[in-house]
């Protein structure tokens, strides 16, 4: 069995895989203790000749040990866990350099518009892109997401990111890539028929080579499809 | 007991001496006769459900391979024996509606709420006997309406068993339309039949319990079942409601849920899980009281900490109405809101914890009987408690960004609904059968059956957790799209055979059951030495139950009490004097 997170790629995955990690150490005791004390009681206890049960109807002290130890665990697990949550989720917690993207899933198909060269979004010089998204290492990135027709799911798991895609909601979803590569995106979803086939690639760019591609596309289009940005 | 004092016991009740079939085995108003009839039904929708889980399982091990004899499938689910994405999305929608709505629900509150209540408080028959009739009587042509929905244009409901909007409400986004409005319909139709029985359940458990049955003699499995039919009247309607509004979206055109017309599809995430999430301890709860009965018998051991396991189910009840926002982490919702629902959720850990401890407890220093339920009943703590904590890793906010709508959470309700309360089920089923029937079910065949399923169970099942560590989606028709699952392909066909295997394990216990009832041994009163009141009238109990109204002493759990010959004692027998003095 096999219980290793894959291989991550962005700057809080570390947060959510020790979340994670320090979890499974938890259930993983609380797992043993039970199973093997089942197994122990069953062999230990089975009925023999001559013997009785113990006539007992319980024992405060323990219930008191078995209620407390748990109840501590989860509201330090909770409290950890609410920290991190607030920094990848919260409504504030997108970073003010973040290199803005509008993400619009429809079925079946991801329509990604990068902001052009100037970073900015709605400006002239955005492009947009079918299934593909690329953005540069080690800078902050937020997606502004939406849906045109039911709800959809953004998940890239090597950046330990989903997010809903909601029609008639605007949400924001940031995450900033740690590593140059390709990524799968998938609709996590359940959105349809083709459901299993709305994949999309992430590109992550070393910064110099990110920005000549993004002027190498922005010249493209410009060229090629005037006026069709949406 | 007598003839003689069970037919002034009809008289009693305004029945007529001799009833004719049609009154005594169709539209009967006994609860024992009903409680085996949802019994008959949820064995067969158990039966559908696993068969379409089958054909998933062959599309995600097999993709794009004709299945064995999948010719005989029409062209408009799987041309050539190769199953169209479409049915796919049908597939799994109708597996989780059957095997919720129609199988494990009416299983354990249709089945052994009727069954057990009268019995078990010392009653003739529920409150309401008319009313209970009509409940099983709407609950069929429920069912085989929602059967119907494979047969019309379009195929069946498409949008899982969860049936978001807009997905659900505009028929162009998935190509139903007929089979869309029948499932809300049959699931409305079904709420009542539940309502109807919960309303009949309190009513019974709060005014017709036997002189002496103070609420804390009442056995764990009544608390559990009275608990749960508070949730179903609140939670059911609540369900009904959000259906009949989805099914005005789809016919009047409203827009509840739909956006293109001012709708908010996450309204209908909001009602749909504060119906789902205290409807997963309706499906939990009442296992858990019966597995508390039989894990008492098994170790011939009063139950451990009675009281805190009675406070248990009412706080995890309690605790199921704030948490439906676990569900909805990653919806949009306001991100605030998640770390208020994950506290709350965490919190269930507690009184989980107390449960499977007082099990734990239960066994500690017993005289401990493997008979084929209490084997059920152990694996039930065994199995549950792997679901258990593995929801731990959902509530976490965090880490359920990752994991959310993945196998993760496929393995995790498995080991709930399937480790958790079939085992308890089966468990339940072969316990009470000798009550209902008479005879019992072999016990070799029944311990192989439980050994089999056992492990074929946790063969299929464990390896989906390391599917959702690698982030391997739920509801796809087809892994090999995607280059990361691509190493998974070995696991996902590991799991499959397991599935047929397991599926195959059942015949098992169809058999056993079906042979039981013509070849078993004959049971007698009391064949497990239990306490209940049920054990104390013949099996099966004659109309009306009880000859004369029983007068209880003690509670249901005393077992190997000091100065008591035997090692139990039925709850209408006095206690000697100084024997289980905190036995109150």
């Amino acid at each position: 069995m096999q219980w290793i997170l894959p291989p991550s790629a962005s700057s809080y995955a570390g947060d959510i895989d020790f979340l994670y990690y320090l979890i499974l150490v938890i259930t993983g005791v609380a797992f043993v203790v039970v199973e093997v004390g089942l197994l122990w009681f069953a062999i230990r206890y089975r009925a023999r000749p001559g013997r009785r049960a113990t006539y007992t109807h319980g024992n405060m002290r323990a219930e008191v040990v078995w209620t407390a130890i748990p109840a501590v665990t989860v509201v330090v697990l909770g409290i950890m866990s609410g920290g991190v949550w607030n920094n990848i989720k919260g409504r504030d917690s997108v970073p003010a350099d973040a290199l803005p993207y509008r993400v619009t899933a429809r079925q079946f198909e991801w329509h990604v518009t990068h902001p052009g060269p100037d970073g900015v979004l709605d400006t002239p010089d955005d492009f947009t892109l079918r299934n593909q998204l690329h953005v540069p290492v080690g800078r902050p990135v937020v997606v502004h997401l939406g849906s045109e027709d039911v709800i959809h799911s953004f998940f890239v798991p090597a950046f330990r990111i989903k997010q809903d895609a909601v029609p008639g909601m605007h949400i924001r979803v940031w995450f900033e890539a740690t590593d140059v590569g390709a990524y799968e995106l998938a609709c996590a979803e359940l959105c349809g028929l083709g459901h299993y086939r709305m994949g999309a690639m992430v590109t992550v760019h070393e910064t110099r080579e990110f920005e000549e591609w993004t002027v190498g596309q922005a010249a493209l289009r410009s060229d090629a499809a005037q006026g069709v940005t949406p | 007991m007598t003839s003689v004092a069970a037919a002034a016991d009809h008289a009693h009740h305004g029945e007529t001496h001799e009833l004719s079939f049609v009154r005594k085995y169709v539209f009967s108003t006994d609860h024992k006769v009903i409680g085996i009839q949802f019994l008959l039904m949820s064995l067969v929708f158990l039966f559908v459900g696993g068969l379409l889980a089958m054909l998933i399982r062959w599309q995600l091990g097999f993709p794009n391979e004709p299945i064995p004899g999948g010719a005989a499938l029409p062209e408009t689910m799987a041309p050539g024996g190769i199953l169209l994405p479409e049915f796919y999305n049908s597939l799994v929608t109708m597996h989780g509606t059957f095997m919720i709505f129609f199988a494990i629900m009416p299983l354990l509150v249709g089945v052994f709420g009727n069954y057990l209540i009268p019995l078990k408080i010392g009653a003739p028959d529920m409150a309401f006997p008319r009313l209970n009739m009509w409940s099983f009587w709407v609950a069929v042509p429920a069912g085989i309406l929602m059967l119907s929905g494979f047969f019309v244009e379009g195929g069946h409901a498409a949008a899982g068993w969860t049936s978001y909007a807009p997905l659900s409400a505009v028929s162009e986004y998935t190509g139903v339309s007929a089979g869309q409005k029948i499932w809300l319909l049959s699931i409305a139709i079904l709420g009542l039949s539940s309502i109807l029985g919960a309303t009949n359940y309190i009513t019974t458990v709060v005014q017709l319990r036997a002189p002496g049955m103070t609420w804390f003699r009442l056995p764990l499995s009544i608390w559990a079942l009275f608990i749960t039919a508070i949730l179903v009247l609140l939670a059911i309607p609540i369900l009904s409601g959000a259906a009949i509004m989805l099914f005005f979206d789809q016919t009047l055109g409203t827009h509840f849920f739909d956006p293109a017309g001012g709708g908010q599809p996450l309204l209908w995430q909001h009602l749909f899980w504060y119906f789902g999430h205290p409807e997963v301890y309706i499906l939990i709860l009442p296992a858990m009281g019966m597995v508390s009965d039989i894990i008492a018998n098994g170790s011939r051991k009063p139950v451990f900490g009675y009281h805190s396991m009675v406070f248990a189910i009412i706080a995890i009840a309690f605790l199921g109405w704030i948490v439906w926002g676990h569900h909805m982490f990653q919806s949009g919702m306001n991100p605030r809101l998640g770390t208020g629902f994950m506290i709350s959720t965490l919190l269930i850990a507690v009184p989980s914890a107390i449960k499977t401890f007082n099990w734990m407890g239960t066994m500690w220093l017993g005289s401990l009987r493997f008979h084929v339920p209490m084997l059920h009943a152990i694996s039930f703590v065994a199995m549950f408690v792997i679901g258990g904590l593995s929801g731990m890793f959902m509530a976490s906010t965090p880490v359920d960004i990752y994991i959310h709508d993945t196998y993760f959470i496929v393995a995790h309700i498995h080991y709930v609904l399937f480790g958790g309360s079939l085992f308890a089920i089966f468990g339940a089923v072969t316990y009470w059968y000798p009550k209902m029937f008479g005879r019992l079910m072999n016990p070799f065949w029944g311990k192989v059956h439980w050994l089999l399923t056992f492990v074929f169970f946790n063969c299929t099942f464990f390896p989906m957790h390391t599917l959702g560590v690698y982030g391997h989606m739920r509801r796809i028709y087809d892994p090999t799209q995607y280059e990361f699952l691509q190493p998974l392909m070995g696991i996902n066909r590991f799991i499959t055979i397991s599935a047929f295997l397991l599926f195959a394990s059942q015949i098992i216990f169809v058999v056993n059951f079906v042979m039981g009832w013509f070849r078993g041994a004959r049971a007698g009163e009391n064949p497990w030495e239990d306490n209940g009141l049920e054990w104390t009238v013949p099996s099966p109990p004659p109309h009306g139950n009880f000859a004369t109204v029983p007068t209880v002493h003690h509670g249901p759990y005393e077992y190997s009490a000091p100065g008591v010959v035997e090692d139990y004692l039925p709850q209408n027998r006095p206690l000697p004097d100084g024997a289980g003095r905190d036995a109150r």
